[in-house]
């Protein structure tokens, strides 16, 4: 009997495909997240827009308020620790957390290296802008990979951004002869045998999810029509008029993102998305997306 | 030869893929109408209450308990065999019940237990199966009539069969082993499984 293998590790992420992951701060909300059809809940201090707005140093969230949750609810729990700080990573995988997110949306530990997670037997998930940065993560051993998006903000479009450069580059690596794998492996900064390995398969070797700015049932089917096989679901539940209704919404949008009837029907009614922030009017520095390489 | 794969959450398509490797035509199932047509259908992996909350909304409850109840074969996998089971620690009421067997969902521990084991399945053959087990629920008690077909090496009950319907603990689907997708399809055709072609 072998714990924390690869296949296990990746497994995981592959059993919360057509899922929604919901950010939660409370056990109540962990409860609110599973009872409307959440896959996994994301265990925070603060969601996402409320770090952008308080500014200051983001960390990993308290274990009291982890263990609460992980004793609430029966679905899989994530923890985000930050990039580099693999103490916290330690620390959060003691407390029997389900899953970890490296995360940009903490204030990074170290600016040139991220986590060695290989070295963990619980299994991580890592934001990528492109297919070269979810190659570098997956090498450095993340079982899943999602959008980094733009967190906090409720605005899909850095989403849409890099889900579209990873499948880009995917195609483009696909459509290469196999003398220019080695060169687009050095162009790409990443290894040439996962280069390789997508040029084969012509998919990332493992599951992708969209995270950051998605805010409404329209959002999540749009990232999955682009072909994230989930999504992540930030600030945009409980910062908006009735969590509830659009957690169900956005569950069933997702499973059902092909079906835009569906997506319609529940769209309905469904009271004030969270207040949006257009990328632009961000200060440079203070764009999330762009902690990590 | 047409295999229906619950489709709402989880790992739908490598359950597909599996299928495909035999040539056989496996189609993703969301809404009642898609249930037509088939010859059997299959319950992935998945997170149970997610799942649950879906085939309710959707209409899949009723429509595949009769389906049951003609004869289709149906196979549930880790998530799938917990709403299979008549009797799931929780969700408590959300089950199929379609099987007379009691299901402790992860109830082999968190993430950080999954673990990867062979296992010695007779029925199967000789062969080890390669056991994937994924915050995997257990089988407490079966009802009678209901066949053990994989036990870990404590005794603990990670697969059994009732007449056409099949669940087990771990995920065939997640492994290059095709032999357990070979059986359920066994049961779709209703003919004899043969070990000796393994």
């Amino acid at each position: 009997m072998e714990k924390g293998t690869w296949k296990v590790k990746t497994g995981l992420a592959q059993m919360l495909k057509g899922g929604v992951i919901m950010d939660v701060v409370t056990p109540e909300q962990a409860k609110i997240a599973e009872d409307a059809g959440a896959c996994a809940v994301m265990a925070l201090e603060r969601v996402p827009a409320d770090i952008r707005a308080d500014g200051g140093v983001a960390r990993m969230a308290d274990p009291a308020i982890i263990t609460a949750i992980m004793e609430t609810v029966s679905i899989p729990v994530m923890a985000k620790c930050r990039i580099g700080h693999f103490v916290e990573a330690q620390v959060l995988q003691s407390l029997g957390v389900d899953f970890l997110d490296e995360s940009e949306v903490l204030t990074p530990a170290d600016e040139s290296h991220h986590i060695w997670k290989h070295d963990f037997r619980v299994p991580f998930v890592c934001g990528c802008r492109d297919l070269g940065e979810a190659l570098r993560r997956i090498a450095e051993g993340a079982a899943m990979m999602r959008t980094k998006g733009e967190a906090g903000t409720g605005n899909i479009v850095e989403a849409v951004r890099h889900m579209r450069a990873v499948q880009d580059g995917i195609r483009r690596v696909q459509g290469l002869p196999q003398e220019e794998l080695m060169w687009e492996a050095k162009t790409l900064g990443a290894p040439l045998e996962l280069v390789i390995e997508v040029h084969n398969t012509g998919r990332l070797p493992v599951v992708n999810f969209a995270a950051g700015g998605i805010a409404t049932p329209a959002d999540a089917a749009l990232m999955m029509q682009l072909g994230a096989e989930g999504v992540f679901v930030g600030s945009g539940i409980f910062k908006s008029g009735e969590p509830v209704t659009r957690a169900q919404a956005i569950v069933k949008a997702t499973s059902h993102y092909q079906d835009p009837a569906i997506v319609a029907e529940v769209s309905r009614g469904l009271g004030s998305a969270m207040a949006g922030l257009d990328i632009k009017t961000i200060p440079q520095q203070e764009l999330l997306s762009s902690r990590g390489w | 030869m047409r295999i229906g794969v619950i489709a709402l959450q989880g790992g739908f398509a490598e359950h597909i893929a599996a299928f495909s490797r035999l040539d056989i035509d496996a189609l993703p199932v969301r809404l009642p109408s898609q249930l037509d047509g088939l010859d059997g259908i299959v319950i992935p992996g998945g997170e149970s209450t997610a799942v649950n909350r879906l085939m309710r909304e959707y209409g899949l409850v009723g429509p595949i308990r009769e389906l049951a109840g003609q004869g289709l074969p149906v196979w549930g996998t880790c998530a799938g065999m917990v709403l299979l089971a008549g009797k799931a620690s929780t969700p408590a009421n959300g089950s199929l019940g379609l099987m007379d067997i009691e299901v402790e969902r992860n109830a082999l521990g968190r993430q950080v237990d999954s673990f990867e084991s062979d296992l010695s399945i007779p029925t199967l053959g000789d062969r080890p199966f390669p056991g994937v087990f994924i915050r995997a629920p257990l089988i407490k008690t079966l009802g009678d009539g209901v066949e053990a077909l994989c036990r870990l090496p404590n005794g603990a009950v990670v697969a059994a069969s009732e007449a056409n319907r099949l669940a087990c603990s771990f995920h065939p689907e997640l492994t290059d082993d095709l032999r357990f997708h070979e059986y359920f399809l066994t049961l779709s055709r209703g003919d004899a499984f043969t070990k000796s072609s393994y």
